[in-house]
């Protein structure tokens, strides 16, 4: 595939005024969204007798107050990335992963095996068993694709079912097959030699986080500087033109499944591999589904992933201190985390109408043609 | 071997069977009405979830489980309204505003809670249905006590399977609702208001997911808990699917789900090493090689495309 890319030699000469409109009008509706998310919270802590501003306060000293807090925030955010990551990845080719839950689970799966059956030198093993945790989502992953390739399947029902048959899997090895003598239902430990290396001394951040910003990196680039990243996004604008232009269609989706399940598979392996070193049951709090909000406050770009990722990372490591310090519930924040998806929804709406009012305009007459996705 | 055999023939198993099964049914039983009218219902974990909170408050401040019951049938529809309002009005995408609905339902739920008792350690319980024994019939052998001795929202979910087949299938109004699931644009061209039919589908999966969250805070046990329904929504998701989207299927399946779940509670009670998980992981096995099998020709055609009037562009 050596399609032409018609953003990237925009972007490439050098015209930097209206590249910097587009970010910063990308960002508005998320930052908007936010904004509204955090007032609406504030009434409702405020009727709750909290000084919102002190809540507030809290949240973010909890977050980002101290390098503790920091690092747990950074460490917080790494299954996140990768996650999401894993669903904007699929959505660029209009594809929805809903089973990165499931495919995080096989990954860790796959990893702590590695990590514990094989022996290898230092540095290699760790290599080994972060390909083994990618190659367990990226399977699970690839046979929704397969299905909606080939048999029509739809992928929101496939992957929702497979994330089941994932997790209890998954505890099934636990208790069984993988299960370490004792009491607890657990995997024995994942050895020194497959373990991701702690960057700062004295705290938890592991070089996890460096992998997830190269991932968000190659996804970039795979997006918008290469064949396939393109053959994705006509896949992903419209299926049949692009197979008119001759694009393999089933191939594509099959291939954005496989690398959409891969990364969610790291996700699960940079959780074993950098900070539980075991595999318990339940070891996801739901990363895989906040991952779509995730991806949805990213805009489903790389970079804005990273922000949402950090985001959503921030929140739910800053909701500790503020129960510990205010009494309010850390699901608080799960309350600012659903309006700001429903404000993207409704700002996307408001942006969807006023296009269509302003299209209806310039036409002097009803444009029908405006497409049924009110979300990117 | 034996062992497993004994709790699958107990009248106890299958009286829990029955009882877990309730929940699921009465949400799933809801959700094919918005899968029909031809909207995924992601949305019905949020919905149940809010229907366990105002089923507990309703019954806590009025005293009875009743003002509970129709509580939590307004708060599912007040979620489910949201819901249609994104997908169908706004055509967002039911992913999305599904995934938002169910995590703002866990922030709300908890937030209220927490407003309504304060910050405090003491277990607060609301008065809960009693079972009701039905005269005669509960005290046949075997079976009075196995079907014949559950609370009111048990019986109400079984009895809704017949309403249900009736209403999809027999009236003009529920060949209405599933046109508008299977080829919305014929149906609009017939004088179907496919936008109305919808939201009216989402509303009834809302009313019916909370009062299936009832059961939960006001039935088998009398308290609230964040996160109380700990994903039933998604299973009576996945039991649409694996019931091919006809009451009748939906209902074996949320009976195959109770009752699994039914037996992981006592395998983990007797601490018989019996591999629960791979029973709990079957029935979505199953489901997904029946998908694979059959195809996709059993989901109503027009699921999870948003409709625009008047023939507007689909894909």
């Amino acid at each position: 595939m050596t399609a032409h890319e018609p953003s990237a030699a925009r972007r490439s000469s050098g015209r930097i005024g209206p590249a910097l409109r587009g970010i910063a009008s990308s960002l508005l509706t998320p930052i908007l969204a936010v904004l509204a998310a955090f007032m609406v919270g504030s009434v409702v802590i405020g009727v709750l007798k909290v000084n919102p501003l002190l809540a507030y306060g809290h949240l973010l000293r909890g977050a980002v107050g101290n390098l503790g807090q920091l690092t747990t925030t950074l460490v917080s955010s790494i299954p996140l990335i990768f996650a999401g990551l894993a669903v904007t990845l699929a959505f660029r080719a209009s594809v929805w992963n809903i089973g990165a839950e499931g495919q995080l689970y096989m990954g860790a799966l796959l990893a702590v095996w590695a990590g514990t059956a094989l022996r290898l030198p230092a540095g290699l093993h760790l290599l080994v068993a972060l390909a083994f945790g990618a190659a367990g989502g990226s399977l699970w992953a690839a046979i929704p694709g397969f299905l909606n390739a080939r048999r029509g399947l739809n992928e929101v029902i496939t992957t929702i079912l497979m994330n089941y048959i994932a997790i209890w899997f998954v505890a099934y090895m636990i208790h069984y097959p993988l299960r370490e003598p004792g009491w607890n239902p657990q995997t024995s430990q994942v050895l020194a030699s497959a373990r991701l290396p702690i960057l700062i001394e004295g705290t938890s951040l592991h070089a996890g986080i460096i992998l997830a910003l190269a991932a968000a990196a190659v996804v970039h680039i795979l997006l918008t500087r290469t064949g396939l990243g393109f053959a994705i996004r006509m896949v992903g604008a419209n299926r049949q033109a692009a197979r008119y232009a001759g694009v393999n269609v089933a191939a594509v989706t099959v291939v954005t499944m496989a690398l959409s399940g891969a990364l969610a598979g790291l996700a699960g392996a940079s959780e074993i591999l950098g900070t539980r070193y075991r595999l318990l049951e339940g070891f996801s709090p739901g990363w895989g589904f906040d991952a779509i909000a995730v991806a949805l406050v990213g805009r489903t770009t790389a970079l804005g992933t990273i922000l949402g990722a950090l985001f959503f990372g921030a929140l739910r490591t800053g909701a500790n201190v503020m129960q510990a310090s205010t009494g309010l519930p850390v699901v608080a924040v799960y309350f600012i985390q659903g309006l700001v998806v429903l404000f993207m929804i409704a700002g996307s709406a408001a942006n969807f109408v006023r296009k269509s009012a302003e299209r209806r305009k310039e036409a002097g007459t009803v444009d029908r043609d405006t497409g049924s996705a009110a979300i990117s | 071997m034996t062992e497993i055999l004994g709790v699958l023939l107990s009248a106890n198993f299958a009286f829990a069977s029955i009882r877990m099964a309730s929940p699921l049914l009465l949400a799933a039983m809801g959700g094919l009405f918005s899968e029909r009218a031809g909207v995924l219902s992601l949305g019905l974990e949020g919905m149940m979830l809010s229907g366990t909170l105002a089923a507990f408050l309703g019954s806590y401040y009025s005293g009875s489980p009743w003002v509970g019951l129709l509580a939590a049938a307004a708060a599912g529809g007040v979620v489910a309204l949201v819901y249609a309002a994104a997908c169908v009005t706004f055509r967002a995408n039911q992913v999305v505003a599904a995934v938002g609905l169910n995590i703002l339902a866990v922030g709300a739920t908890g937030l209220a809670f927490r407003g309504a008792f304060g910050v405090t350690h003491h277990l607060h319980r609301a008065p809960a249905f009693q079972p009701i024994n039905v005269p005669v019939l509960s005290d046949l052998p075997v079976v009075g006590p196995i079907l014949f001795r559950h609370l009111f929202p048990v019986y109400l979910a079984f009895l809704l399977v017949p309403v249900v087949i009736f209403v999809l299938y027999r009236t003009t109004w529920g060949l209405k609702l599933r046109s508008a699931g299977e080829n919305p644009l014929a149906a609009e061209t017939l004088g179907v208001k496919v936008e109305r039919m919808r939201y009216t589908g989402i509303i009834i999966s809302g009313l019916l997911a909370g009062m299936g969250g009832s059961l939960l805070s006001t039935g088998f046990i009398s308290t609230f808990m964040e996160e109380m329904t700990a994903g039933r929504g998604w299973i009576a998701f996945s039991a649409i699917i694996f019931g091919k989207w006809t009451p009748i299927g939906t209902f074996l399946a949320t009976m195959l789900f109770g009752a699994a779940d039914a037996l992981q509670l006592r395998v983990q009670a007797l601490g018989l090493a019996i591999p629960y998980q791979l029973l709990l992981l079957f029935p979505y096995l199953l489901t997904l090689c029946a998908l694979v099998l059959v195809g996709r020709t059993q989901a109503p055609a027009a699921l999870g495309t948003p409709y625009e009037r008047m023939g507007g562009s689909r894909k």
